[in-house]
């Protein structure tokens, strides 16, 4: 009577014969990693494409400022990774951050301390985020829908603010982008230090805390995570909350970025955002998906953005790319997902 | 003390001792008492039967118990200390835990996080994860299992899951634990494992609450049997008191007289010489259905007996083209065929209607006039429209023929009870002119008048010439509607028995015996 027995009856098709014993423990163990590995392979096989067609692609120069290019979307990507972990999904995050950023402007036009300004404009993302959050989860209403309503009233706030550009000249917010911490030929700014924060964070509350487990749980099936007494309902609002906090944090950056606030900013930058997080080895569906695994994802999207600039394309190549890219990742994952299906 | 009581064999000795008691618990849903005035008893280190039919308030119980449901009125103590319940969590608190019979746990994570989650020993830097999954290796060791705790869940057959889903409960350190059908995907050294776990555990002193449709394990396993019927207390029995045919009359009781007049039409004649409406030979498909022989003749009812995920239902799917054989051939009236929707099939009058009532059958939102003219709208094709006049008439034909109530065809059918969903979804079927009708589980759910409307209204139609496959749970309904039935178990066909020929214990028997050993 051996329990370890994975595969009753259909197992003598499924498990190849030949597999070495440790390749089917890793598999067993860390099958939900593979889509992030085939991510990072890409992004490796990129790299080196386009070293050996440019020369000199991968340098110093190029990777720190890939950085500091994709910081918002990194930041986005964090908190849209623990939204489409749960099974979710929020569309309000490019027009949180739009909106954040144009308001934060106008205060500080006004003479409004960056010490208030970057505080609320995190609240605001956080408001945001619970609206959505407790829409979804006490009302019911679909993520889709949700987010879609989140989408439209931060966009349309952020037009209420103000229909024009505001510059900004804050001096704490314009160092955040124009400070450069060099290490060589390598530097840091303190948007991309943020970004990156932001993912460390991220990771370690997803792999170490209980809530980060019962994100896990909640997308591997919520009605059994409810069964198995977890805080589901918390959960359900909080990823919201924290995709709404990514999202202010993100209107801080880009603001600094482009040393303005601009209420048409981020327009569709939430399906670019949702682009990487699914290429970064995320499931659509829930309960697969990791932080690090975004983080790819973004430098994957941005180093296809990169590459196309170098080669003066057009920039209607990089959707064309990207289309595809996702297309490939989706198909991938539904090929994981029959096989574990098939492997009960 | 319910006043449906009868005979309880043993004196009271409900005192202190007992860790569950519930008195007078009544559960009410739209339409149906689903729970009347129902006492149980649950005492440390026993195994408690909860029996009954379909429908007679099993679930309901339990559900009860873990504060899924609200009771309605009535006691529910704890360890002598009365409790109301209003989620699962406040019930898991109490030391309630169950484990279903579809696994609530969650496949994508690793075995020992299933086992510890919620309850992850936790250090500075957050979950200690070699700590998490040292206890979790522990418990599932105490419970006999060695498994590598870092796989992920959905690497491990159904039975190793259950185990897993137990060895939760215990982390929980639940003092009663509460299985619910969870014998039903297992093959019987599973079984015995699992067996093995309850035995422990009980000796442990937990209580255990055990629901399973299975005759010999209720025998093996169980203390004492709670016969429910109805959302009714039949009774409470220690085992020995109970002989086995004593507990099938309790748990089918009054219902039996009502349905003995259908049992003629097991033993109607059929012809079988003429052609018959579907034969299959060698039907199956890879990793869903081995290969199977079946024919239906017209006029006869074939019953399909299996359990849940035996492959009852996969067989007829593949039969009625929702889904594709890949092996074998299909012949409608003699002819080969391949069906390869059910569009395809109902044009070949072959009509199936899903154990799925809600999701694959009635649309809620639709009257029941609409429901009913689905059925033939899909087969005339959506371009040619049905008279108004003729829609009426067809509509209340089937309203009166099948006894839907309310007779208001333009109420909603969401508003409908179970068993009037089910009556307007036979007539949408009816309403096709099918020449075989397949009907998964028609029955299930649903209270007992409506049940035998239907029983009655199929008996009627195959003896008018409509040939029909007959699925149910419940082998007393299988066997008094069919005149052979079909046994299936781990998705293979393992027998077509004369019904005439058997009783329910003879085709429980089958189906537990007979090709043991025979698959891998």
């Amino acid at each position: 009577m051996s329990t370890t027995t994975t595969t009753p009856t259909a197992g003598r098709r499924i498990v190849p014969p030949r597999l070495s014993e440790y390749a089917r423990t890793f598999v067993a163990r860390h099958a939900s990693v593979m889509p992030m590995l085939a991510a990072l392979v890409i992004l490796v096989l990129i790299l080196i494409g386009a070293q050996i067609h440019f020369g000199d692609f991968v340098n110093p120069r190029t990777l720190s400022s890939l950085l500091l290019d994709n910081a918002y979307l990194l930041i986005l990507a964090v908190g849209m990774t623990f939204v489409i972990v749960t099974g979710g999904i929020d569309l309000s995050v490019g027009s949180v951050m739009a909106f954040t950023g144009i308001a934060a402007a106008q205060m500080l036009d006004h003479g409004v301390s960056s010490a208030i300004v970057i505080p609320a404009m995190i609240l605001g993302g956080a408001v945001i985020g619970l609206m959505i959050g407790v829409l979804v989860q006490y009302f019911d209403v679909q993520p889709f829908i949700a987010s879609l309503a989140g989408l439209f009233l931060a966009r349309g706030l952020a037009y209420v603010v103000s229909l024009k550009s505001i510059r900004v000249e804050n001096e704490h917010v314009i160092w955040l982008q124009s400070t450069r911490w060099w290490f060589g030929e390598w530097y840091l700014t303190p948007t991309g230090v943020l970004a990156l924060l932001t993912v460390v964070v991220g990771a370690l509350v997803m792999k170490y805390t209980r809530f980060g487990r019962t994100v896990y749980a909640v997308g591997g099936g919520e009605q059994s995570a409810r069964l198995m007494g977890l805080a589901v309902a918390r959960t359900k609002v909080l990823v919201y909350v924290i995709s709404g906090v990514c999202g202010g944090l993100a209107g801080l950056v880009l603001t600094a970025y482009s040393g303005a606030g601009y209420p048409r900013n981020g327009i569709g930058t939430e399906l670019d955002v949702i682009a990487a997080v699914v290429i970064g080895g995320t499931l659509l569906t829930g309960g697969v998906g990791y932080v690090v695994g975004s983080l790819i994802g973004v430098l994957v999207y941005g180093t296809i953005h990169t590459v196309i600039s170098y080669m003066g394309a057009e920039q209607s190549w990089m959707r064309i790319i990207i289309g595809l890219m996702l297309l490939m990742f989706i198909v991938v994952q539904r090929v994981i997902v029959v096989r574990a299906e098939r492997r009960r | 003390m319910s006043t449906s009581t009868t005979e309880p064999t043993k004196p009271q000795e409900r005192g202190t001792d007992a860790v569950v008691e519930m008195r007078g618990v009544t559960i009410r849903f739209p339409g149906v008492l689903a729970l009347d005035r129902v006492d149980f008893t649950l005492r440390p280190g026993e195994v408690h039967a909860l029996m009954g039919e379909n429908g007679a308030g099993k679930s309901t119980l339990i559900k009860a118990l873990t504060g899924v449901y609200s009771v309605d009125s009535g006691t529910i103590a704890v360890s002598g200390t009365e409790r109301v319940f209003s989620s699962t969590a406040d019930a898991q608190a109490a030391g309630i835990s169950t484990v279903y019979q579809e696994i609530n746990l969650c496949p994508n994570l690793s075995v020992g996080e299933n086992v510890m989650l919620g309850h992850e020993p936790r250090g500075l830097r957050g979950i200690d994860w070699r700590t998490t999954h040292r206890t979790a290796a522990e418990h599932l060791r105490s419970l006999g299992l060695e498994l590598d705790t870092q796989t992920i869940l959905s690497s491990h057959s159904i039975a190793v899951q259950q185990l897993v889903a137990i060895s939760r409960a215990m982390v929980l350190d639940a003092r009663v634990l509460i299985l619910d059908e969870p014998t039903s995907s297992l093959d019987r050294d599973e079984v015995e494992q699992l067996f093995t776990v309850i035995r422990g555990l009980r000796d442990r002193g937990v209580a255990i609450l055990f629901v399973s449709h299975f005759l010999d394990q209720i025998y093996e396993i169980s203390d004492r049997i709670t016969v429910l019927r109805n959302g009714t207390l039949v009774g409470e029995y220690a085992i020995d008191d109970l002989p086995r045919g004593e507990l099938v009359t309790k748990m089918i009781g009054r219902e039996l007289d009502e349905l003995e007049a259908i049992s003629v039409s097991a033993e109607r004649a059929i012809d079988r010489t003429v052609a018959p409406v579907i034969k299959a030979e060698g039907v199956g498909r890879k990793g869903v259905l081995e290969p199977a022989d079946l024919d239906v003749f017209p006029g006869e009812i074939v019953g399909i007996a299996g359990l849940l995920g035996s492959g009852r239902t996969e067989l007829v799917r593949l039969l009625c083209g929702a889904d594709r054989p890949d092996t074998g051939t299909l012949s409608v009236h003699g002819k080969v065929t391949r069906l390869s929707t059910p569009r395809h099939a109902l044009e070949r009058r072959i009509a199936f209607s899903s154990e799925n009532r809600r999701a694959e059958g009635i649309v809620a939102d639709l009257t029941v006039a609409e429901n009913i003219m689905l059925g033939i709208q899909a087969r005339r094709g959506w371009l040619r429209k049905v008279r108004k006049q003729e829609q009426d008439a067809v509509v209340a034909e089937y309203i009166k023929a099948l006894g839907v109530r309310p007779a208001d065809p333009n109420r909603k059918v969401g508003d409908l009870s179970g068993g009037n969903q089910q009556k307007v979804l036979l007539g949408r079927w009816l309403a096709t002119a099918p020449e075989l009708l397949i009907l998964d589980e028609p029955t299930r759910g649903i209270d007992v008048g409506a049940k035998a409307d239907i029983q009655r209204k199929v008996a009627e139609l195959a003896e008018q010439g409509l040939a029909v496959i007959f699925i149910s749970s419940e082998l007393e309904e299988v066997l008094r509607l069919a005149q052979r039935v079909a046994v299936m178990r781990d998705r293979r066909q393992i027998g077509v028995l004369e019904s005439s020929a058997v009783d329910v214990d003879g085709v429980i028997d089958y189906m537990a015996t007979v090709g043991e050993g025979s698959v891998a």
